[in-house]
Protein backbone atom coordinates (compact mmCIF):
# COMPACT_ATOMS: atom_id res chain seq x y z
CA UNK A 1 0.00 0.00 0.00
CA UNK A 2 1.36 3.79 -0.93
CA UNK A 3 1.83 5.54 2.23
CA UNK A 4 -0.76 7.93 2.62
CA UNK A 5 1.58 11.21 3.96
CA UNK A 6 2.73 12.54 0.60
CA UNK A 7 5.93 12.97 2.48
CA UNK A 8 6.83 9.01 2.70
CA UNK A 9 7.77 6.79 0.21
CA UNK A 10 7.93 3.67 1.20
CA UNK A 11 10.09 0.60 -0.76
CA UNK A 12 8.08 -1.61 -2.77
CA UNK A 13 9.99 -4.72 -1.95
CA UNK A 14 8.18 -6.78 -4.75
CA UNK A 15 9.06 -4.30 -7.74
CA UNK A 16 12.60 -3.78 -6.36
CA UNK A 17 13.41 -7.18 -6.33
CA UNK A 18 11.92 -6.91 -10.30
CA UNK A 19 14.46 -4.47 -10.98
CA UNK A 20 12.63 -1.69 -10.59
CA UNK A 21 14.53 1.67 -9.89
CA UNK A 22 12.62 3.93 -7.39
CA UNK A 23 12.73 7.47 -7.67
CA UNK A 24 11.87 9.75 -4.95
CA UNK A 25 9.25 12.23 -5.65
CA UNK A 26 8.10 13.63 -2.20
CA UNK A 27 7.22 17.15 -1.48
CA UNK A 28 10.04 19.72 -0.66
CA UNK A 29 10.34 22.11 1.80
CA UNK A 30 10.24 25.75 2.29
CA UNK A 31 12.04 27.65 4.54
CA UNK A 32 9.72 30.11 6.59
CA UNK A 33 10.35 33.68 7.76
CA UNK A 34 8.17 35.56 9.96
CA UNK A 35 7.74 39.61 10.20
CA UNK A 36 6.07 40.95 13.32
CA UNK A 37 5.68 44.58 11.72
CA UNK A 38 6.16 46.55 9.14
CA UNK A 39 10.09 47.51 9.10
CA UNK A 40 10.87 45.22 11.07
CA UNK A 41 13.23 42.10 10.36
CA UNK A 42 11.91 39.23 9.25
CA UNK A 43 12.74 36.08 11.35
CA UNK A 44 13.20 32.23 10.31
CA UNK A 45 10.41 30.47 12.25
CA UNK A 46 10.60 27.10 10.43
CA UNK A 47 9.65 24.74 7.41
CA UNK A 48 7.15 23.81 5.41
CA UNK A 49 6.10 20.87 3.01
CA UNK A 50 4.40 22.53 -0.22
CA UNK A 51 4.57 21.43 -4.01
CA UNK A 52 4.84 25.40 -4.87
CA UNK A 53 5.50 28.63 -3.35
CA UNK A 54 2.13 29.45 -3.70
CA UNK A 55 0.97 26.41 -1.75
CA UNK A 56 3.82 27.22 0.71
CA UNK A 57 2.77 30.86 1.59
CA UNK A 58 -1.05 29.59 2.32
CA UNK A 59 0.14 26.31 4.71
CA UNK A 60 2.88 28.52 6.45
CA UNK A 61 0.30 30.98 7.02
CA UNK A 62 -1.71 28.70 9.53
CA UNK A 63 1.13 26.91 10.58
CA UNK A 64 3.06 30.06 11.85
CA UNK A 65 0.97 33.12 11.56
CA UNK A 66 -2.21 31.67 13.40
CA UNK A 67 -1.13 33.50 17.04
CA UNK A 68 0.57 36.63 17.36
CA UNK A 69 0.96 39.70 15.64
CA UNK A 70 2.14 39.18 11.83
CA UNK A 71 2.12 41.79 9.35
CA UNK A 72 3.97 39.34 6.59
CA UNK A 73 5.77 36.27 5.73
CA UNK A 74 8.60 34.56 3.40
CA UNK A 75 8.82 31.69 2.04
CA UNK A 76 12.04 30.40 0.73
CA UNK A 77 13.04 27.22 -1.26
CA UNK A 78 15.14 25.12 1.11
CA UNK A 79 17.34 24.36 -1.70
CA UNK A 80 18.44 27.84 -2.11
CA UNK A 81 19.69 28.49 1.08
CA UNK A 82 23.42 28.68 0.86
CA UNK A 83 25.31 27.87 3.49
CA UNK A 84 28.53 26.67 5.57
CA UNK A 85 29.23 23.01 5.58
CA UNK A 86 28.94 21.77 9.22
CA UNK A 87 32.83 20.24 9.44
CA UNK A 88 33.77 24.05 9.09
CA UNK A 89 32.02 25.36 11.87
CA UNK A 90 35.81 25.96 13.57
CA UNK A 91 35.83 29.04 11.04
CA UNK A 92 33.33 30.72 13.85
CA UNK A 93 35.75 30.21 16.57
CA UNK A 94 36.84 33.26 18.20
CA UNK A 95 40.70 33.33 19.54
CA UNK A 96 41.23 33.85 22.89
CA UNK A 97 43.59 36.33 21.90
CA UNK A 98 41.04 38.65 20.64
CA UNK A 99 38.87 39.41 23.53
CA UNK A 100 39.54 43.01 22.44
CA UNK A 101 36.85 42.88 20.00
CA UNK A 102 34.65 41.64 22.62
CA UNK A 103 32.89 44.82 24.49
CA UNK A 104 33.47 43.41 28.05
CA UNK A 105 37.82 43.54 26.91
CA UNK A 106 37.33 47.38 28.04
CA UNK A 107 37.06 47.82 31.92
CA UNK A 108 35.66 51.47 31.34
CA UNK A 109 33.27 51.32 34.39
CA UNK A 110 35.50 52.38 36.80
CA UNK A 111 36.95 55.70 35.05
CA UNK A 112 33.08 56.87 34.10
CA UNK A 113 31.86 56.20 37.67
CA UNK A 114 35.46 58.11 38.64
CA UNK A 115 34.59 61.57 35.66
CA UNK A 116 31.04 61.44 37.56
CA UNK A 117 32.00 61.86 40.63
CA UNK A 118 34.92 64.40 39.60
CA UNK A 119 32.00 66.13 38.08
CA UNK A 120 29.10 65.76 40.42
CA UNK A 121 26.91 63.50 37.81
CA UNK A 122 24.38 60.94 38.61
CA UNK A 123 23.52 58.24 36.90
CA UNK B 1 -37.09 47.83 8.80
CA UNK B 2 -38.95 44.30 8.75
CA UNK B 3 -37.52 42.24 11.57
CA UNK B 4 -38.53 38.69 10.36
CA UNK B 5 -37.08 38.72 6.81
CA UNK B 6 -33.05 40.06 8.65
CA UNK B 7 -33.41 36.95 10.80
CA UNK B 8 -34.30 34.70 8.91
CA UNK B 9 -31.24 36.18 5.86
CA UNK B 10 -29.12 36.23 9.34
CA UNK B 11 -29.79 32.68 10.61
CA UNK B 12 -29.64 30.98 6.84
CA UNK B 13 -26.40 32.48 6.83
CA UNK B 14 -25.30 31.19 10.46
CA UNK B 15 -26.28 27.91 10.01
CA UNK B 16 -24.32 27.44 6.65
CA UNK B 17 -21.51 28.53 8.22
CA UNK B 18 -22.16 26.32 11.63
CA UNK B 19 -22.96 23.15 9.93
CA UNK B 20 -20.13 23.50 7.13
CA UNK B 21 -17.64 24.22 9.72
CA UNK B 22 -18.44 21.33 11.85
CA UNK B 23 -18.02 19.31 8.49
CA UNK B 24 -14.34 20.24 7.67
CA UNK B 25 -13.46 20.04 11.09
CA UNK B 26 -14.20 16.15 10.56
CA UNK B 27 -10.73 16.38 8.68
CA UNK B 28 -8.95 17.49 11.36
CA UNK B 29 -5.90 14.84 12.46
CA UNK B 30 -6.62 12.70 9.07
CA UNK B 31 -5.94 15.23 6.79
CA UNK B 32 -4.03 14.40 4.00
CA UNK B 33 -1.04 16.12 5.24
CA UNK B 34 0.49 17.66 8.52
CA UNK B 35 0.36 21.41 6.99
CA UNK B 36 -3.30 21.02 5.48
CA UNK B 37 -4.61 19.47 8.40
CA UNK B 38 -3.67 22.03 10.58
CA UNK B 39 -5.04 24.78 7.71
CA UNK B 40 -8.07 23.06 6.90
CA UNK B 41 -9.00 22.61 11.11
CA UNK B 42 -8.01 26.53 11.54
CA UNK B 43 -10.14 27.81 8.59
CA UNK B 44 -13.42 25.50 10.22
CA UNK B 45 -13.20 27.07 13.62
CA UNK B 46 -12.70 30.03 11.52
CA UNK B 47 -16.61 29.28 9.65
CA UNK B 48 -17.96 27.96 13.42
CA UNK B 49 -16.39 31.87 15.06
CA UNK B 50 -18.59 33.77 11.79
CA UNK B 51 -21.34 31.66 12.78
CA UNK B 52 -21.32 32.35 16.72
CA UNK B 53 -20.73 36.59 15.44
CA UNK B 54 -24.07 35.88 13.47
CA UNK B 55 -25.87 34.43 16.46
CA UNK B 56 -24.58 37.15 18.39
CA UNK B 57 -26.44 39.46 16.37
CA UNK B 58 -29.64 37.80 16.80
CA UNK B 59 -29.15 37.24 20.36
CA UNK B 60 -28.56 41.59 20.99
CA UNK B 61 -30.77 42.71 18.28
CA UNK B 62 -33.50 40.46 18.19
CA UNK B 63 -33.85 38.98 21.57
CA UNK B 64 -32.92 35.31 20.43
CA UNK B 65 -31.54 32.70 22.49
CA UNK B 66 -28.14 32.53 23.01
CA UNK B 67 -25.31 31.31 20.42
CA UNK B 68 -24.33 28.19 22.76
CA UNK B 69 -28.09 27.71 22.24
CA UNK B 70 -28.74 28.57 19.11
CA UNK B 71 -26.10 26.32 17.80
CA UNK B 72 -26.63 23.19 19.94
CA UNK B 73 -30.09 22.86 21.39
CA UNK B 74 -32.57 23.02 18.22
CA UNK B 75 -33.35 20.43 16.31
CA UNK B 76 -32.96 19.09 13.00
CA UNK B 77 -36.53 21.00 11.66
CA UNK B 78 -35.10 24.16 12.99
CA UNK B 79 -32.62 24.68 10.80
CA UNK B 80 -31.96 26.96 7.84
CA UNK B 81 -28.80 25.48 5.91
CA UNK B 82 -28.82 24.78 3.16
CA UNK B 83 -28.34 20.67 1.70
CA UNK B 84 -24.95 21.28 0.24
CA UNK B 85 -23.42 21.86 3.66
CA UNK B 86 -25.04 18.74 5.19
CA UNK B 87 -23.10 16.14 2.82
CA UNK B 88 -20.82 13.86 3.99
CA UNK B 89 -17.04 15.26 3.78
CA UNK B 90 -16.24 12.34 1.40
CA UNK B 91 -12.92 12.57 -0.16
CA UNK B 92 -10.72 15.11 -0.05
CA UNK B 93 -11.38 16.16 -3.55
CA UNK B 94 -14.98 16.51 -2.75
CA UNK B 95 -14.33 18.37 0.44
CA UNK B 96 -11.82 20.86 -1.47
CA UNK B 97 -14.53 21.48 -3.91
CA UNK B 98 -17.38 22.18 -1.82
CA UNK B 99 -14.61 24.32 0.45
CA UNK B 100 -13.85 26.23 -3.25
CA UNK B 101 -17.56 27.00 -4.07
CA UNK B 102 -19.05 27.50 -0.83
CA UNK B 103 -16.15 30.03 0.45
CA UNK B 104 -16.42 32.33 -2.34
CA UNK B 105 -19.60 31.98 -1.91
CA UNK B 106 -19.52 33.06 1.05
CA UNK B 107 -17.25 35.88 0.61
CA UNK B 108 -19.27 37.74 -1.95
CA UNK B 109 -22.53 37.28 0.07
CA UNK B 110 -20.65 39.63 3.14
CA UNK B 111 -19.18 41.82 0.55
CA UNK B 112 -23.31 42.58 -0.06
CA UNK B 113 -23.39 42.76 3.49
CA UNK B 114 -20.98 45.17 3.96
CA UNK B 115 -23.05 47.58 1.83
CA UNK B 116 -26.18 46.06 4.26
CA UNK B 117 -28.72 48.92 5.72
CA UNK B 118 -28.49 46.82 8.57
CA UNK B 119 -25.75 48.56 10.48
CA UNK B 120 -24.58 44.91 12.61
CA UNK B 121 -24.27 42.72 9.51
CA UNK B 122 -22.17 45.76 7.50
CA UNK B 123 -19.48 45.83 10.15
CA UNK B 124 -19.83 41.90 10.95
CA UNK B 125 -18.49 41.89 7.03
CA UNK B 126 -15.78 44.43 7.46
CA UNK B 127 -14.64 42.64 10.19
CA UNK B 128 -14.33 39.00 9.00
CA UNK B 129 -13.03 40.76 5.39
CA UNK B 130 -9.72 39.09 5.74
CA UNK B 131 -10.33 35.82 7.43
CA UNK B 132 -12.64 35.19 4.04
CA UNK B 133 -10.04 35.99 1.91
CA UNK B 134 -7.32 33.69 3.44
CA UNK B 135 -10.23 31.03 3.00
CA UNK B 136 -11.00 31.91 -0.99
CA UNK B 137 -6.88 32.04 -1.37
CA UNK B 138 -6.44 28.40 -0.29
CA UNK B 139 -9.53 26.99 -2.18
CA UNK B 140 -8.35 28.30 -5.23
CA UNK B 141 -4.76 27.80 -4.51
CA UNK B 142 -5.35 24.12 -4.41
CA UNK B 143 -8.56 23.95 -6.90
CA UNK B 144 -5.65 25.25 -9.56
CA UNK B 145 -2.93 23.19 -8.33
CA UNK B 146 -5.11 19.72 -8.48
CA UNK B 147 -7.10 20.37 -11.54
CA UNK B 148 -3.67 20.70 -13.06
CA UNK B 149 -1.84 18.16 -11.48
CA UNK B 150 -1.76 14.33 -12.68
CA UNK B 151 -4.51 12.80 -14.33
CA UNK B 152 -5.78 11.24 -11.36
CA UNK B 153 -5.94 14.90 -9.56
CA UNK B 154 -7.38 16.23 -12.43
CA UNK B 155 -10.02 13.97 -12.79
CA UNK B 156 -10.78 13.72 -9.55
CA UNK B 157 -11.31 17.33 -9.19
CA UNK B 158 -13.31 17.84 -12.22
CA UNK B 159 -15.71 14.56 -10.81
CA UNK B 160 -16.14 16.56 -7.74
CA UNK B 161 -16.86 19.15 -9.30
CA UNK B 162 -19.68 17.36 -11.13
CA UNK B 163 -21.19 15.81 -8.49
CA UNK B 164 -21.06 19.32 -5.91
CA UNK B 165 -22.71 21.79 -8.58
CA UNK B 166 -26.55 20.80 -8.19
CA UNK B 167 -26.57 20.98 -4.44
CA UNK B 168 -23.83 24.67 -4.83
CA UNK B 169 -26.56 25.82 -6.87
CA UNK B 170 -28.87 25.11 -4.00
CA UNK B 171 -27.37 27.78 -1.77
CA UNK B 172 -28.67 30.60 -3.73
CA UNK B 173 -32.54 29.28 -2.89
CA UNK B 174 -34.80 32.28 -1.97
CA UNK B 175 -36.27 33.31 1.63
CA UNK B 176 -40.10 33.72 1.65
CA UNK B 177 -38.31 37.75 2.39
CA UNK B 178 -36.42 38.11 -0.71
CA UNK B 179 -37.99 41.03 -2.44
CA UNK B 180 -38.39 43.10 1.22
CA UNK B 181 -34.43 42.29 1.50
CA UNK B 182 -33.76 44.13 -1.83
CA UNK B 183 -36.03 46.90 -1.36
CA UNK B 184 -35.23 47.55 2.32
CA UNK B 185 -31.42 47.84 0.71
CA UNK B 186 -30.55 44.65 3.71
CA UNK B 187 -29.26 42.53 1.07
CA UNK B 188 -29.23 42.43 -3.04
CA UNK B 189 -30.26 38.79 -3.37
CA UNK B 190 -29.43 35.55 -3.69
CA UNK B 191 -30.21 36.10 -8.13
CA UNK B 192 -27.55 38.95 -7.67
CA UNK B 193 -25.46 37.05 -5.39
CA UNK B 194 -25.57 33.57 -7.76
CA UNK B 195 -24.69 35.93 -11.01
CA UNK B 196 -21.32 37.30 -9.07
CA UNK B 197 -20.39 33.82 -8.05
CA UNK B 198 -20.80 32.45 -11.43
CA UNK B 199 -18.82 35.76 -12.95
CA UNK B 200 -15.87 35.12 -10.02
CA UNK B 201 -15.35 31.36 -10.35
CA UNK B 202 -15.82 30.24 -13.62
CA UNK B 203 -12.42 32.07 -14.64
CA UNK B 204 -10.68 30.17 -11.98
CA UNK B 205 -12.40 27.03 -12.72
CA UNK B 206 -10.90 27.02 -16.16
CA UNK B 207 -7.45 28.47 -14.76
CA UNK B 208 -7.75 24.90 -13.19
CA UNK B 209 -8.55 23.36 -16.18
CA UNK B 210 -12.11 22.06 -15.58
CA UNK B 211 -15.22 22.89 -16.81
CA UNK B 212 -17.76 24.11 -15.60
CA UNK B 213 -21.03 21.78 -15.14
CA UNK B 214 -24.00 22.62 -17.07
CA UNK B 215 -27.08 21.25 -15.07
CA UNK B 216 -30.96 21.37 -15.89
CA UNK B 217 -32.52 24.53 -13.20
CA UNK B 218 -34.86 21.19 -12.45
CA UNK B 219 -31.68 19.18 -10.41
CA UNK B 220 -30.18 22.08 -8.51
CA UNK B 221 -30.92 20.78 -4.96
CA UNK B 222 -32.88 23.09 -2.86
CA UNK B 223 -34.97 22.82 0.14
CA UNK B 224 -33.05 23.47 3.13
CA UNK B 225 -33.90 27.26 3.66
CA UNK B 226 -37.82 26.05 3.99
CA UNK B 227 -36.34 23.49 7.09
CA UNK B 228 -36.05 20.78 4.37
CA UNK B 229 -32.69 18.25 5.13
CA UNK B 230 -30.96 15.15 3.65
CA UNK B 231 -30.33 12.34 5.43
CA UNK B 232 -27.19 13.55 6.48
CA UNK B 233 -28.07 16.37 8.96
CA UNK B 234 -29.54 14.39 11.88
CA UNK B 235 -27.10 12.57 12.27
CA UNK B 236 -24.19 15.44 12.38
CA UNK B 237 -26.49 17.18 15.38
CA UNK B 238 -26.14 14.27 17.17
CA UNK B 239 -22.74 13.80 17.07
CA UNK B 240 -22.32 18.13 17.32
CA UNK B 241 -24.34 18.30 20.34
CA UNK B 242 -23.44 14.95 22.04
CA UNK B 243 -21.50 16.82 24.89
CA UNK B 244 -24.11 19.61 25.65
CA UNK B 245 -26.73 17.07 25.81
CA UNK B 246 -24.75 15.72 28.48
CA UNK B 247 -25.98 17.98 30.46
CA UNK B 248 -27.73 21.02 28.42
CA UNK B 249 -28.04 23.21 31.60
CA UNK B 250 -24.09 23.27 32.29
CA UNK B 251 -22.26 27.02 32.51
CA UNK B 252 -18.99 26.78 30.20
Amino acid sequence: MNSLDPRVERLDLKKAEEGEVHTNSHLITYEVFHQEKRGKQVIHVGIVHASSPEMALILAKEQYARRGKTTNLWVVKTSDVFTFSSEDEDIFETVPEKTFRDPAFYKVRDRIEAFQKRNNLTV
Amino acid sequence: MNQEAIKDLILSTADDLLIIGHRNSEWTGIGPMLEEDLAFSSMSQDKIGQAQALYQILHDSFGAKTPDILAFQRYEKEFKSCQFVELPIGDYDFSLVRHFLFDYAQQIRFELFAKSSFQPLAQLAKKIKGEIKYHTLHADTFLKQLGNGTEESHARMQSALNYAWPFALGMFEKSDYESELISEGVFEGEDALKALWVAKITPIITAANLTVPTIDESNIVYGGRQFYHSQYLQPLLVEMTEVTQLDPSAEW
